[in-house]
């Protein structure tokens, strides 16, 4: 369990409250669970890095804020999972985030998508935040505390986030002509990507080859614990085609890509993207500032 | 009269000028400026910009260019002329024990 001494006064969870917790081996992830924090963990880790990416390159100073904020807040639900996640292996967030390579790395394809021009941003930011915001909204009822913790936390935040790429798809979309198109290209860019967001979460290979899904069902290692995805499919397939709408643009209808995040398969934008945000910690491992 | 702050045709968005309720009970405060191409944007900006430790309740934008202010070389005139006239403060009356609370 994790003290709530440990918590600040919004009683909001810390990724260092949690650290506690697992030094005094009061919180240990078992493997399938570690496995799921780490995949929603990647998943927040490299948008954030990618969000980081425009500080200084937005269209305005408040444009670097707004997206380098939204970029602290899913840093911070990266670590919190990333901490939980490394409990299971005696690993810690760090280690997790520098040193592992681009094929051990589970998250969805989606999040390490460049960040093109501010539309395809806009348009990725519009698929992750729904996506966020209803994977998370549901993690609040799951049977594990720490999980339940770090959502409701990053509940409140991603529902901000939302807000930010929707008024900004609506702008775009019904602004300029130039606007509209690149707003159409972007989420034409990025929509092949979403299919990956809702396929079955999934564990380490068996055999070398295979990656076994995650056994969610009642009884189940994870029954209880992970957040059914069906729901939240259903729910953007209701949400997303009317925003879109709304701002005047097409859904797309470009086929889904393979996807394999989860199971280590990336697109060739990650492997730079990594090399990136690695190098320091590897150049001077345990460096502190 | 120019707006404060207003850099003219340099400027890609408008500037809003951020007025902060920091709680319940007090007024909105000036916390500062930031740009925004209109005002939904704006609140939003103020947001980001002027609420991150949580100091405010309520948010107010006002474009910049709505804003009249006086002008900064007059100084004497506007604000030296009460100097010397201390009757318009109230400490010369004196208090009525009647009325508790003054």
């Amino acid at each position: 369990m994790i003290p709530t001494t440990n918590r600040s006064a919004s009683t909001a969870l810390t990724p260092e409250a949690i650290a506690e917790s697992i030094a005094a081996d009061e919180t240990v992830a078992s493997e399938p669970v570690a496995l799921y924090a780490l995949g929603l963990g990647d998943d927040a880790l490299v948008l954030a890095h990618r969000l980081g990416e425009w500080i200084t390159h937005a269209p305005e100073l408040e444009e670097d804020v707004a997206l380098g904020n939204i970029g602290l807040d899913l840093l911070g639900h990266a670590r919190s999972l990333l901490t939980y996640a490394g409990s299971a292996w005696g690993t810690s967030e760090d280690d997790l985030a520098y040193f592992r390579g681009e094929s051990e790395f589970r998250n969805r394809q989606l999040f390490e998508q460049p960040n093109g021009d501010f539309a395809h941003t806009i348009a990725r930011q519009l698929f992750a935040s729904v996506y966020f915001d209803g994977l998370y909204r549901a993690l609040r009822r799951s049977t594990d505390p720490t999980l339940a913790a770090i959502a409701a936390k990053a509940t409140k935040e991603v529902d901000y986030h939302l807000d930010h790429s929707v008024q900004w798809l609506l702008r775009l979309g019904l602004g300029t002509e130039e606007s509209h198109r690149r707003m159409q290209r972007g989420l034409d860019a990025m929509w092949p990507f979403v299919g990956e967001l809702f396929r079955a979460e999934t564990g380490l290979p068996e055999g070398g080859v295979a990656h076994v899904p995650l056994d969610v069902t009642d009884g189940g290692t994870l029954g209880g614990v992970v957040v059914d995805l069906e729901p939240l499919r259903s729910a953007f397939d209701e949400i997303v085609p009317r925003l879109i709408t709304d701002a005047g643009l097409t859904v797309p209808t470009v086929p889904f890509a393979r996807g394999g995040g989860r199971e280590g398969r990336h697109t060739e934008a990650l492997g730079p993207m990594l090399a990136e945000m690695q190098v320091l910690a590897r150049a001077h491992p345990g460096v502190t500032w | 009269m120019t707006s404060p702050g207003d850099s003219g045709t340099r400027e890609i968005w408008p500037l809003w000028e951020v007025f902060l309720r920091p709680s319940r009970g007090l007024s909105h405060v000036h916390a500062g400026s930031l740009h925004a191409p209109d005002s939904t944007m704006a609140v939003r900006n103020a947001r980001d910009l002027y609420t991150r430790r949580g100091e405010g309740v309520s948010i107010w934008v006002v474009p910049a260019s709505a804003i009249t202010a006086s002008d900064p070389d007059a100084k004497g005139e506007f604000f030296e002329s009460p100097e010397g006239k201390e009757y318009r403060h109230a400490v010369y009356y004196t208090a009525s024990e009647a009325v508790p609370h003054l």
